[in-house]
């Protein structure tokens, strides 16, 4: 059991914060945002991580935690309340230390986009790797992101992802303490390797 | 919404069935009287809270007979509190109505009273008094209920001779 760390300090206004940048970061792709400096999860989760799984999961939402995340399974049923799905298939919400196939998640129906799957994909770091550029809606002029930690294949299986519009999957990077997002809105109109 | 178990499991060690009485008085007792009973004691270690106190409702079901299918019998207010203390002890506490107080309390006695060094003098000094209290407040009740019982022996009789 692995419940012995605390959650938010303040349940409420934690959460209020950790949606406000959750939305920031929605809104304005790959912008960095702070969240979850506060908290102590534990291993393996990052900070913003927790952050983003105590404001976004509780007992009506379905999450699929994979085996590498095992160790905080306990801490997050017993924050979030939330119930587990061993099929990422069958997740609203899916936390990852490393990127999933993103065709296996549940990207919605024509019906109900809204119903498809959000990542929240724990990577290295953001400010060195990658740098993906990103266009779309939120971005007057196209921004950069550079993010550690995401497999080359990433700009293609986004390219897939994006091409589903108005289905397919939104992305939630969380690294230490700061969050960034790709909402399936946005398109990566070219990824460089570090030089 | 939480759904209540309806028993504790038969299984229970004697760990847990000590623990669910220790528990079970503390969230019957007022924060006063348990605080009153603390009075004895040195200051409790310090804890540090992980979830709560905070206020929530629960589904509280029944069974028809004991032996009908579970319904939903309505909902009520609980006040729940996870607390940790400095050697990793895990104290929990559910209280019905909004008790933060006395919920962190409960919590606190609960995590203490699993350790060794603690457990003799938290039962004496604050467990068997209220256990005691509570019992003779039940059994105040249930013989004042019991003074208005009416037997129906004469009716039935009466009924039945007629």
């Amino acid at each position: 059991m692995s419940i012995d760390l605390p959650g938010f300090a303040d349940p409420v206004l934690g959460a209020q914060s950790g949606f406000r940048a959750i939305l920031d970061a929605m809104s304005r792709p790959g912008t960095l945002h702070e969240a979850g400096v506060d908290l102590t999860p534990p291993a393996p989760l990052a900070p913003a991580t927790a952050a983003a799984l105590l404001t976004l999961i509780d007992a009506e939402t379905i999450l699929h935690v994979p085996n590498d995340c095992a160790d905080a399974r306990d801490w997050i049923a017993f924050h979030c309340g939330a119930v587990f799905a061993a099929d990422i298939g069958a997740a609203n919400f899916a936390v990852a230390l490393s990127l999933p196939t993103l065709a296996t998640l549940s990207d919605g129906s024509d019906d109900g986009p809204q119903d498809s799957a959000t990542l929240i994909l724990q990577v290295e770091g953001f400010g060195h790797g990658q740098t993906l550029t990103l266009s779309g809606p939120g971005l007057r002029v196209p921004g950069t992101l550079k993010v550690a930690g995401l497999p080359a294949g990433f700009a293609a299986a986004w390219a897939a992802n994006h091409a589903k519009f108005p289905r397919g999957i939104d992305l939630i990077l969380c690294a230490g303490t700061e969050i960034a997002a790709l909402p399936r809105s946005v398109r990566i109109t070219s990824a460089m390797k570090e030089a | 919404m939480v759904i209540m178990p309806l028993a504790a499991p038969a299984s229970a060690s004697p760990e847990i069935a000590a623990r669910q009485r220790w528990m079970a008085i503390l969230a019957r007792a007022s924060h006063a009287e348990t605080l009153n009973h603390l009075a004895d004691l040195p200051p409790l270690p310090a804890h540090t809270v992980l979830r709560g106190p905070e206020a929530g409702m629960v589904m509280v079901r029944g069974r028809a007979g004991g032996g009908g299918g579970p319904f939903n019998l309505g909902e009520m207010t609980v006040t729940r509190c996870t607390v940790r203390d400095a050697d990793g002890r895990i104290g929990h506490a559910t209280i019905a109505g909004r008790e933060p107080r006395q919920c962190e309390l409960a919590a606190q006695l609960d995590a203490i009273l699993q350790d060794a060094a603690w457990h003799d003098r938290v039962e004496s000094a604050v467990i068997a008094p209220l256990e005691a209290k509570q019992a003779a407040t039940r059994e105040e009740t249930a013989r004042k209920a019991a003074a208005t019982r009416v037997q129906f022996f004469t009716l039935t009789s009466m009924r039945s001779s007629a």
